[in-house]
């Protein structure tokens, strides 16, 4: 066998309180596409940040083709050949994509004079959108008009355009469609080809199985095992990841959901950027499972009904009742809560605590004629964090240094003191860790057990079939006949989201 | 917290520069005057903070404050008692405010645009109303004008900018109607939900909709009450000067506010402020003046100090806040 291109050995990284990795060791092949897992907080970005130069390890060490080596910043990792690329995309949109790929290393000629080589530049870029697998007229477009695929491979050409021997990817397809995603496959399979190591962080089974030869995983900072690409399975990736087996990943604990009256009702509601009138139902204690490709129209029904959006035409009935919802705090008085699929800007204000994420939605119930308790404020926090086992040093911790598990569960706290009679979940689980998400599927579990009407917009298939009493599926703003346990598949819920007949 | 000992350790500073620059800045009068006007710059500072917070900003406050001292002694001048017209100013500061509050979140505006079209049509208004002239209170007082109201002005005076009928000024009166405003705000700000509501609007506006807070009404409750604080902050200028002029009157006034505030830590990114922080900014600028004066700097350098210290403030605040978030990222 080829001596390795990277080894890592026994590297570590302490921050006050705090023990980000401990002693992690791996090597990497020439042309290997290793999978990088772990919960949340597990130590893989730091891991990464390390190999890229962001974060100067304080154990351990790095070598490079044999060669020890310590990059101390991100541009001495550059010229290594060691590209990150992060998950939030660092391109300028208003510049094209020409000038995105050669930022910082434009090619000049007269020397001094610094005037751009445009020739040579378009022809370098040229080559490299064809490795990218991109079109040759998009040189020319602004970065801003492209789609988020199309951005992931603008920004692996820059990382191509500088000589990159490992390219590192953190999360690559949280914000890409199916399409796009296949697209990366092939791009990395290409990259592969031609020598090049990656390093591939993400969380999703169906990824990693796709384009990893091989999986690492870390929990807790420590190397927890190593899979080879014939043994990656979800439960042994679980296992790994969490250090336990779940057998119980999607619990089913609740009786068969009442048939009798549904909780909510929505009848040919029209609303603004709508489609088409939309009806379903949602009976209590069940989940109603929605179904869809991005951009079918999904968010913007739960949007509606939650009153962020004009309702143009239908009726909504709560419990029998006609409801009105001009504005979100109609539908929360009503007992209709929606956790956002966006929790960065929707659903949390990241920059405050938790104690005040969690009164914001409570507010009515803290205050006495406009004054709040301070006492029944932090009964108020604690018991909303141990009800929901929030891993937060207290309630004063800023909510967005929590993990995306943990901030999940804040959001789902401030609203279960509310006892909401509809809880609408758009996307629950995105960015969440294993650990937290089977938390999260058991909590959901344990609200439909109480009466709870859950209505859970997904794109998970797993979690959707696995979650759901019925589904049904959104195709270009209209809706499916439900599905029945008995005629789930992955194949009807697809066939169904691309317009097909069930 | 590290900002609050910051603004705390500069006043302290120029505190102790002032009493060592000169015998005379100990004179009961001296700090009088000075605790005065920092009262009367708490109440505009008081405006911009709970604006800014909320995460809007209101450039009108310099030519509402001009507004309110002109249509305040426009009003005694048509012979309306002193009492109603203060009422009737602070009423129609409100008005103002809801206006532009309603253009803000109504037709979905920047208030950054809104108020600053205020802000000149504001001070036309001004001008407008008298013609360009000035007003005053002798005008007003005259045995050919409104004799009767002398008694009514002359407690107003006393009462909310301490000066007496000797035209002497007694006690910090404006710091006291400051302070009583502070402590009300302090606890609105602190204490209840509508506080709250302000502060998760000023972070993010759309998480605080999510979370079923009805963002509009918020929204435009600050504008009333800034250019409500404005007004009668114009009605306090035209006691303790004795007159007003509709080009000059507030003037910069917005500006130096929004210096308080964010002296005193009100980030400009909204959400972020506490009453003591705000009370504490808005007694910089005002001691400023009096140390340059006692120190002997011509005044022509002020404007200078302020843009620096106001630098320097924010530039600390933001490197503490940088070093303090690489800590815990």
């Amino acid at each position: 066998m080829n001596p390795p291109l990277l080894v890592v050995e026994n590297v570590g990284k302490s921050y006050p309180g705090v023990r980000a990795l401990d002693g992690v060791s791996f090597a990497l092949a020439r042309g290997e596409v290793l999978a990088v897992c772990g919960e949340n907080g597990a130590g893989k970005s730091t891991l990464m940040k390390i190999i890229a130069g962001v974060v100067v390890p304080d154990a351990g060490r790095l070598e490079l083709d044999g060669v020890f080596v310590r990059p101390a910043n991100p541009a001495e990792a550059m010229a290594l050949g060691i590209s990150l690329i992060h998950q939030e995309l660092s391109l300028a949109e208003n510049l094209t994509v020409l000038e995105n790929l050669f930022l910082g290393r434009e090619l000049t000629i007269f020397g001094p004079l610094g005037l751009l080589n445009t020739t040579a530049m378009a022809e370098q870029a040229g080559k490299i959108l064809t490795r990218v697998g991109l079109a040759k007229s998009l040189l020319h477009v602004r970065v801003g008009s492209l789609s988020p695929g199309q951005k992931q491979l603008v920004e692996i050409g820059r990382a191509l355009g500088r000589d990159t021997r490992i390219l590192i990817m953190d999360e690559p397809t949280s914000s890409l469609t199916q399409t796009e995603t296949e697209r990366l496959y092939e791009v990395i399979g290409g990259l592969k080809a031609s020598g090049i190591s990656v390093l591939y962080i993400s969380h999703r089974l169906a990824e990693i199985r796709a384009c990893a030869d091989r999986v690492i995983v870390l929990r807790d900072g420590r190397f927890s095992g190593e899979l080879a690409k014939e043994d990656i399975t979800h439960e042994n990736l679980i296992r790994l990841m969490v250090g336990r087996d779940l057998t119980q990943y999607f619990p089913h604990t609740r009786g068969a959901p009442s048939v009798a009256k549904p909780t909510l009702v929505v009848d040919e509601l029209e609303f603004a950027g709508g489609r088409a009138a939309v009806s379903f139902q949602v009976r209590r204690g069940e989940v109603l499972g929605m179904a869809g490709l991005i951009g079918s129209g999904r968010t913007e029904t739960a949007e509606a009904v939650f009153g962020i959006r004009g309702i143009r035409g239908g009726r909504i009935q709560l419990e029998g009742m006609p409801m009105s919802v001009r504005k979100p705090s109609d539908a929360v008085k009503a007992g209709l809560v929606l956790v956002p699929e966006d929790r960065r800007h929707h659903g949390l204000i990241l920059e405050a605590s938790v104690g005040s994420n969690l009164s914001l939605a409570n507010l009515d119930r803290l205050s006495r004629s406009s004054w709040i308790g301070a006492g029944r404020e932090r009964l108020f926090h604690r018991s909303a964090i141990d009800a929901l086992a929030i891993k937060t040093p207290s309630a004063w911790q800023v909510v967005g240094a929590l993990s995306g598990g943990n901030q999940q569960k804040v959001v789902f706290a401030k609203w279960l003191e509310r006892a909401p009679k509809v809880l609408i979940l758009d996307e629950p689980t995105r960015g969440v860790d294993v650990g937290a998400k089977a938390e999260i599927y058991s909590l959901i579990d344990k609200l439909c057990a109480r009466g709870t009407a859950v209505w859970m917009i997904t794109s998970d298939l797993e979690e959707l079939l696995g979650l759901s009493d019925r589904v049904v599926v959104m195709h270009e703003g209209r809706l499916s006949a439900p599905l029945e346990r008995a005629d789930f598949s992955e194949e009807a819920v697809m066939s169904l989201a691309v317009g097909g007949k069930s | 917290m590290i900002r609050l000992a910051g603004v705390l350790i500069l006043l302290v500073t120029m505190y102790a520069a002032l009493f060592l620059s000169n015998e005379n800045a100990l004179a009961s009068s001296n700090l009088i005057d000075l605790a005065n006007r920092q009262g009367f710059y708490g109440l505009l500072t008081l405006a911009a903070a709970v604006m800014i917070l909320s995460g809007s900003i209101d450039l009108s406050v310099g030519s509402v404050v001009g507004l309110g001292a002109i249509v305040f002694g426009s009003l005694m001048k048509l012979g309306i008692p002193p009492y109603v017209a203060l009422v009737l100013t602070v009423v129609l500061g409100m008005t103002i405010g809801l206006v532009q509050g309603l253009l803000v979140y109504g037709l979905k505006l920047q208030s950054f645009l809104v108020t600053l079209c205020g802000m000149f049509v504001f001070r036309g208004l001004a001008r407008l109303i008298t013609g360009g002239l000035g007003v005053g209170l002798q005008q007003v007082q005259n045995p050919d004008v409104h004799p009767e109201f002398r008694n009514s002005i002359e407690t107003m005076r006393y009462f909310l900018v301490g000066i007496d009928s000797a035209e002497k000024l007694r006690f910090p009166a404006m710091l006291v109607v400051f302070i009583g405003l502070a402590a009300v705000f302090g606890l609105l700000l602190h204490k209840t939900r509508h506080g709250r509501c302000w502060y998760a609007i000023g972070y993010n506006e759309q998480a605080a909709r999510y979370a079923g807070i009805p963002v509009g009404p918020y929204r435009v409750a600050t504008f009333v009450v800034c250019s409500g604080l404005a007004s009668f902050a114009g009605c306090l200028l035209l006691l303790s000067y004795g007159s007003a002029n509709p080009d000059t009157a507030g003037q910069n006034m917005e500006l130096e506010a929004i210096t308080g505030a964010v002296l005193g830590g009100v980030s400009l990114r909204g959400g972020e402020g506490t009453i003591v922080g705000i009370a504490l900014g808005a007694a910089v600028l005002p001691l400023l003046n009096k140390l340059v004066t006692f120190l002997g700097i011509p005044t022509e350098v002020i404007p200078i100090v302020v843009g620096l210290t106001l630098f320097f403030g924010a530039f600390i605040d933001e490197f503490i806040r940088r070093r303090s978030a690489g800590r815990t990222g």
